[in-house]
């Protein structure tokens, strides 16, 4: 397979990776080290991917992995600080103003969520695959993928109402 | 779109039961801006995201990490080889076997002889070269003259 060709196959979803990297790591330049890292995996593997059903779906685990991994050995490492964009989130009346638009309310709710119910988020509400898929890349059975959906999605429902009525009542 | 089946769908939503296409659904109804008042909370869960969905990865792939590689040790491999080649071809040429013919003496006498001039010649070399650490014995005797 040429250079070219990999590139095209995975440009559909190089967006999808970086997403679900970002969604767990959420440092933007951590999130692309991940996702290049994935893209690198994927394209040594070059030749043997022809076996493999949907390479999105090996993609997607690839990329699950590789972030729970860095999250842990950060974790045992001792070091505190997942995101290292502190300094742009205080910064700057445009983004005081867009941390006000309640919908990044709703990116910190998901982030604040244990990590698989975060993960489940991202690949159902955000991108939109269906639970057959996710089952396949979290190597679990859909229907404990429905409940862990569905508690995720009332806790960010429950969060975002005490936020809106913070201050009224 | 009425209100009846919007809250029908949220509550199949939140239940984890809806399909894509009911999801759609709501996320278009949601994007919309005529949105019930009493639904109008729920509309940031899902213009987030319709919004994060844009998201791109920006940053620049480069892919050449392997072929690099291995080029990288291609050419160390072949600089290793050329090294090898020279040392080999260099230590064979100075350690040829001289036949360099340097006589023989076959009378004991005249063999001892030779021996102690040869002896006499090193001790004299030698003596010379003990000779001149002399000075370094007077450099000694200088400093200890000014450093006291």
């Amino acid at each position: 397979m040429h250079q070219k060709e990999f590139l095209q196959l995975v440009n559909p979803f190089k967006d999808k990776i970086f997403r679900i990297a970002k969604r767990l790591l959420v440092s933007v330049e951590e999130a692309e080290d991940a996702t290049q890292e994935v893209l690198v995996k994927l394209w040594n593997k070059n030749e043997s991917l022809n076996g493999y059903k949907s390479i999105e779906a090996l993609a997607m685990t690839m990329v699950k992995n590789y972030c729970l991994d860095q999250l842990k050995s950060k974790r045992a490492g001792n070091m505190k600080i997942v995101h290292n964009n502190y300094a742009d989130r205080e910064a700057g009346l445009q983004q005081k103003l867009e941390d006000k638009d309640t919908w990044s309310w709703v990116e910190k709710i998901i982030n604040n969520l244990p990590e698989q119910q975060k993960l489940i988020v991202q690949m159902r509400d955000i991108e939109e695959m269906e639970f057959e898929e996710i089952a396949k890349v979290l190597e679990m059975n859909e229907q404990a993928i429905r409940t862990a959906l569905s508690r995720a999605r009332k806790t960010i429902r429950e969060r975002m109402m005490k936020i809106q009525h913070y201050g009224i009542e | 779109m009425e209100l009846n089946k919007i809250e029908k769908l949220l509550e199949k939503y939140f239940a984890a039961a809806t399909t894509i296409e009911e999801e759609k659904v709501l996320k278009d109804y949601f994007a919309s801006s005529n949105v019930a008042p009493i639904l109008v909370q729920y509309k940031p869960m899902f213009v987030y995201a319709v919004q994060t969905k844009k998201e791109q990865f920006t940053a620049t792939l480069s892919l050449k990490t392997k072929k690099r590689s291995y080029a990288v040790w291609l050419s160390v491999a072949a600089s290793v080889i050329v090294l090898l080649g020279v040392a080999q071809f260099t230590f064979n040429q100075y350690n040829k076997p001289q036949w360099q013919d340097l006589g023989t003496i076959n009378d004991p006498e005249i063999a001892f002889k030779e021996t102690q001039k040869a002896l006499d010649m090193i001790s004299v070399h030698v003596n010379k070269g003990i000779g001149s650490i002399k000075y370094i014995n007077e450099y000694e005797q200088t400093k200890n003259k000014i450093f006291k």
